[in-house]
C-alpha cells in the first residue's frame, strides 16, 4: 500500500541517474546558489513565523481567560481556509507600488517613485510573510490540541513543586507539546517547500520554480528530477528533525484521571497583549484578505456568478470530501500497520510515501501519469489480444488517478495525525483488549477509534481544506469537461483578471471555513476532562 | 452522506467522454473562458460536442506523451508558438491537409509541414509613459539595451514564455552571441527586479516606476475596455511603439495562439472542421472584440480598438523558430542574471 503511493515519487526518481552533465553546469554557474539560499531562507524564515504566529496563540487559547477567546479559539484557524497563492494575490493587489495602498501615499505626500522607502511585497519578505500568515494554523492547532489533553496533574504538580507559571510553561508544557508542535511546524514547512503558486507570483527562485523551469523551459526531465531529489534531501533533514525530537520520549498519558482546568484570568495590559497576539494574525491572515476578495467580488459579481459556478462548487466540494476520507482509510491502515508490526521496511515505506506532501504538485501529477498511463498501455494490449478492442484509457484521466493523486501529496497529513493520535494511546491498552479476546483490527475498532475520534476528525477535514486549495495536480490531472474554484481562480488570475478572480477565491475560502469551525469545535472538546 | 458522495464519483467518471462520432475533445492551455464562448457557437452550428481540459502548456504536452496512442485528445491548443513547435518536436501531432486553413492563416503563422496553425495572433511592442520618453527617441528592440535606458524599463520575468519566445526571434535573427550582449545590456537597464505580469509592467510604467514597459498588445486593450478605472487610467498614461520599423528591418515581434491536431486523434474530421471554424470571418471577429486580438485571417476587419493602435509591419519570421530557440533563450536568460 505505501509503495503504491511512493510510486509517482519513486517514477520521477527514474530520471535520477540519467546524467545531465552539460544542464547541471549551466544550473551551477547560474541559478543554484540562488535555488539553494531562497529554499533555505523562506524554509528559516517561515518556520519562524508559524511559530512566533501559532505558538503564543495556542498557549493563550488553551490556558488563559481574557476578552473574545471564545472568538478567537475557532477564529485563529480560518487562515487556514486561505490558498497562499490568493493570499498573495490580494496583497499584491492592495501594496503594489501601483496599488491604492502607495498611490494614496504618494497623493498624499506628492513623493514619486525613490522617494521613500516601502517594503515590496513581491519578494522573498513577502513570500515568508504570506506563507507564515496562512501556515501558522498549523503549528497552533496542533499545539492547541496538545496543550489542552495534557493532564492537568502534570502542570499542577509543576505548580506544586514551585514553578510558576511561565517556568511551567517552558518546562513542563512546552516539552511535552513538542511532538505535536513539531508536527504541525513540519507540516508548514512541507508546504512551503511545496509551493509554487506564491514564490512563482513573487518571482522568488526556488527549488520548487527550478525543477518546473527546468523540466519545462529546459526540457531536461534528468536534471530537473536531480533539483527534486535534491529538495528530498530538505524533506528527508525535516523529518529526521521530527523523529529525533520524539526518538529520547513516549508521550502516552500516565494517568487516566483529569480535571478541568481552572483557566488564568488576564487582565489590564496582560489581556489587551493577549487580545492583540490573537487578533493581528487573524486580521493579517484572513480578514483583510477576505475583505479584499469580497471588493474584488461585488464589483465582477455580474459576470462570474452563473450555473457554471454552482458546478464549480460542487466539484471542488465532491472531490475534497472523497479524498479526504481515501485518505484517512489509508493512513489507518498504514498507521495501524506501524503499530502492529514495527517492521523497518513498513516504516521506511510509509516515510517515503508521507514525502508527498512536500513535492510540488506538478511534480506529483507527473509521477501518477507515468505508471497510470504505463498501465493503461497495457491493458490496452491485454484487451487487443484477446477481444480486439481498445479500452482506451481507464486510468489516467479519469476521476480516479485525481483521488489518487491527492492521496500521494496529502497522505502526510493525515498519516501524521492518525500517529499523533495512535502515539497517546498506551501499548499496554492493546495488550488489555487482546487478551481479552479481541482481534488486532477489533481493537483497532473498539478501542482506538473511538479514543482518538479527534486526531480521526482532524485528519479528514485537513485534507479536505488541503484538496480545496490544491491547484497543480488539478490541473493536470483532471478530466474532460471538469474544473474546480481553484482551476478557476488560477485561469482569472493569471490572465490578470485579479477582480474576476475574487469570486471563485472567496468561494475557496467559505467553502474551507466550515469545516475549519468543526474542527475547532471537535478539539474544544476533545479536551481532556471536559465533555 | 459516502454512498452518495461515491455514486456522484461514478455518475461524473462515467461522463467522461466516450470515443463517440460527434464529439471532438480539446486539451488547450488557452483559458477556458477565450474559448468556451466559440465552442459553444461551433456545438450550435454542427451539432459536434467539444469536451475540453485546459491547463498548461507544458503539462498537458506531458500529458499527451504519457497517455501516449490512447489518449482521448483530438485537438492540442496554445497560447504560444513554442509549444506547438515543442508538441511537433516531440511527435504529437500529425499533419493536417485543409485548403481552408492553408488559404486563410498566412505562411509564417503555420507549421511548414501543415503540423500546427495559427489562430489569432498577438504583438509584443514597447509602451512608453507618453510625458517621459518621445517616440522619437525609441527605435528598436536592440536599442533598449543601450545604457541611455538605465534604470527605466519595466519587463517581467524570464520565467514567461512571451519573453523567451522574443528572446527566440532575436537568437533566430541576430544570433546567439548578440542576444547574449542584449539580454545582458537589458538586464543593466531593468528599472526593478522582473516581477508581476503584463498588465502590472504598465501599471508600474504608468505609477513612475520606470519609463518603459514591454507587454503583449491584449492586455493593453483590456485594461483600456475593462472596467477597473484604475487600470482604465494606467493604461492611459502610455502609449505604444512599434519597435524595429525600418526599412528592411524585421518587424515587431508577434506570437499567435494556435492548434494541432494529434498524432492518434479519433475524431481527426471533427478536429478539423473545429479549427475551420476558428477561423471564419465571425470567429476571427469575436477574438479581435472580446480580447483584442489580432486577426491571423486578412481581410478581417479588427477591432476599433486595435485600429487606433495604428497599422505596423509585424516580424514575418516563421514562428516555428520561436520553438527551435526556446531552450537556448532560457540559457541565455539565466546567464544574463535575468530572473
Amino acid at each position: 500500500m505505501a509503495l503504491l503511493t511512493a510510486l509517482p515519487i519513486l517514477a520521477v526518481f527514474g530520471y535520477v541517474f540519467v546524467p545531465a552533465p552539460e544542464v547541471w553546469q549551466h544550473l551551477r554557474e547560474t541559478v543554484l546558489t540562488d535555488y539553494l539560499l531562497n529554499t533555505l531562507w523562506l524554509v528559516l524564515g517561515v518556520g519562524f513565523g508559524v511559530l512566533l504566529l501559532g505558538l503564543p496563540a495556542a498557549w493563550l487559547n488553551s490556558m488563559c481567560e481574557f476578552p473574545g477567546r471564545r472568538f478567537f479559539e475557532w477564529a485563529l484557524l480560518l487562515p487556514m481556509a486561505m490558498p497562499a497563492y490568493i493570499i498573495a494575490y490580494t496583497y499584491t493587489g492592495m501594496l503594489d507600488f501601483s496599488g491604492p495602498v502607495q498611490t494614496l501615499l504618494r497623493e498624499l505626500t506628492g513623493w514619486g517613485y525613490g522617494d521613500y522607502y516601502f517594503p515590496n511585497v513581491r519578494s522573498l519578505g513577502g513570500a515568508i510573510t504570506m506563507l507564515s500568515l496562512v501556515l501558522f494554523p498549523y503549528v497552533y492547532l496542533l499545539a492547541r490540541a496538545a496543550f489542552l489533553e495534557q493532564s492537568i496533574c502534570v502542570l499542577e504538580v509543576s505548580r506544586t513543586l514551585g514553578s510558576n507559571q511561565w517556568q511551567s510553561f517552558f518546562r513542563v508544557a512546552l516539552p511535552l507539546a513538542r511532538p505535536a508542535i513539531i508536527t504541525g511546524l513540519s507540516l508548514a514547512l512541507m508546504e512551503t517547500l511545496a509551493d509554487f503558486g506564491t514564490v512563482q507570483y513573487f518571482g522568488v527562485s526556488t527549488f520548487t520554480t527550478g525543477i518546473f523551469r527546468t523540466w519545462f523551459g529546459l526540457g531536461d526531465h534528468a536534471a530537473a528530477s536531480q533539483l527534486a531529489a535534491l529538495l528530498m534531501g530538505f524533506v528527508f533533514m525535516l523529518i529526521l528533525l521530527e523523529r529525533w525530537s520524539r526518538s529520547r520520549a513516549r508521550y502516552h498519558h500516565t494517568s487516566s484521571k483529569y480535571s478541568s482546568i481552572p483557566k488564568f484570568r488576564l487582565r489590564g495590559w496582560t489581556a489587551v497583549a493577549a487580545v492583540l497576539a490573537c487578533a493581528l494574525p487573524l486580521l493579517l491572515g484572513f480578514v483583510i484578505p477576505v475583505g479584499q476578495l469580497l471588493h474584488w467580488s461585488i464589483k465582477a459579481a455580474s459576470k462570474g456568478l452563473d450555473s457554471d459556478f454552482i458546478n464549480l462548487v460542487w466539484h471542488s466540494l465532491m472531490l475534497a470530501s472523497l479524498a479526504a476520507v481515501f485518505a484517512l482509510l489509508l493512513a489507518l491502515i498504514l498507521g495501524y500497520g506501524k503499530r502492529l508490526n514495527n517492521d523497518p521496511l513498513v516504516n521506511i515505506a510509509a516515510r517515503i510515501a508521507a514525502m508527498g506532501y512536500a513535492i510540488p504538485g506538478t511534480v506529483i501529477a507527473i509521477g501518477v501519469l507515468i505508471p497510470f498511463a504505463w498501465a493503461d498501455t497495457q491493458l490496452n494490449h491485454l484487451s487487443k489480444q484477446f477481444f480486439d478492442s481498445n479500452v482506451g484509457l481507464l486510468l489516467s484521466g479519469t476521476l480516479f488517478t485525481l483521488l489518487f493523486a491527492y492521496n500521494v501529496r496529502f497522505l502526510a497529513v493525515s498519516l501524521q495525525t492518525v500517529e499523533a493520535g495512535l502515539g497517546k494511546i498506551k501499548p499496554t491498552l492493546d495488550n488489555a483488549g487482546r487478551s481479552l479476546g479481541l482481534s488486532p483490527l477489533g481493537v483497532l475498532q473498539r478501542l482506538h477509534l473511538p479514543l482518538m475520534k479527534g486526531s480521526l476528525l482532524t485528519a479528514i477535514l485537513l485534507v479536505f481544506v488541503d484538496v480545496l486549495k490544491e491547484l497543480p495536480a488539478t490541473l493536470i490531472l483532471r478530466p474532460f469537461n471538469f474544473n474546480t474554484l481553484a482551476v478557476r481562480a488560477y485561469e482569472l488570475a493569471s490572465d490578470e483578471r485579479l477582480a474576476d478572480a475574487g469570486l471563485p477565491s472567496l468561494m475557496i475560502v467559505a467553502a474551507g471555513i466550515i469545516p475549519v469551525i468543526l474542527l475547532s469545535r471537535s478539539i474544544s472538546k476533545s479536551r481532556a476532562g471536559e465533555h | 452522506m459516502f454512498k452518495q458522495i461515491a455514486l456522484s464519483l461514478l455518475v461524473a467518471s462515467s461522463a467522461t467522454p466516450a470515443l463517440a462520432d460527434g464529439e471532438v475533445n480539446v486539451y488547450s492551455a488557452r483559458k477556458e473562458q477565450l474559448i468556451k464562448p466559440l465552442f459553444d457557437k461551433f456545438t450550435a452550428a454542427t451539432g459536434i460536442k467539444v469536451n475540453l481540459v485546459t491547463g498548461k502548456d507544458d503539462a498537458l504536452l506531458e500529458r499527451l506523451k504519457l497517455e501516449g496512442e490512447n489518449t482521448p485528445a483530438d485537438l492540442l491548443m496554445t497560447a504560444d508558438a513554442g509549444r506547438l513547435y515543442r508538441a511537433v518536436e516531440m511527435e504529437l501531432t500529425q499533419p493536417v491537409e485543409s485548403a481552408t486553413l492553408k488559404k486563410d492563416i498566412p505562411e509564417n503563422l503555420r507549421d511548414p509541414a501543415n503540423q500546427w496553425f495559427g489562430l489569432t495572433s498577438r504583438a509584443r511592442p514597447i509602451f512608453y509613459v507618453k510625458d517621459k520618453v518621445k517616440p522619437e527617441e525609441l527605435s528598436t528592440y536592440e536599442d533598449l539595451a543601450d545604457p541611455k535606458w538605465k534604470g527605466r524599463i519595466c519587463v517581467r520575468s524570464s520565467d514567461n514564455i512571451y519573453n523567451q519566445s522574443m528572446l527566440g526571434s532575436m537568437i533566430a535573427v541576430n544570433g546567439a552571441e548578440k542576444a547574449q550582449a542584449w539580454a545582458d545590456g537589458l538586464v543593466k537597464n531593468f528599472a526593478r527586479p522582473p516581477e508581476g505580469g503584463d498588465r502590472d509592467q504598465i501599471k508600474a510604467a504608468a505609477a513612475g516606476q520606470c519609463d518603459i514597459a514591454i507587454s503583449n498588445t491584449y492586455y493593453y486593450g483590456q485594461m483600456l475596455t475593462g472596467e477597473e478605472a484604475e487600470d482604465k487610467a494606467a493604461a492611459e498614461k502610455v502609449a505604444i511603439f512599434w519597435p524595429n520599423q525600418a526599412e528592411g528591418d524585421r518587424g515587431t515581434h508577434i506570437n499567435i495562439s494556435g492548434a494541432a491536431v494529434t498524432k492518434t486523434a479519433k475524431n481527426k474530421d471533427n478536429a478539423v472542421k473545429l479549427m475551420e471554424f476558428l477561423v471564419n470571418d465571425e470567429s476571427q471577429q469575436w477574438y479581435a472584440e472580446a480580447n483584442q486580438e489580432y486577426p491571423v485571417k486578412a481581410g478581417i476587419a479588427p477591432s476599433a480598438m486595435l485600429k487606433g493602435w495604428g497599422e505596423f509591419k509585424a516580424d514575418s519570421l516563421n514562428l516555428s523558430e520561436l520553438g527551435k530557440h526556446n531552450a537556448e533563450a532560457v540559457k541565455i536568460m539565466d546567464k544574463a542574471g535575468w530572473k
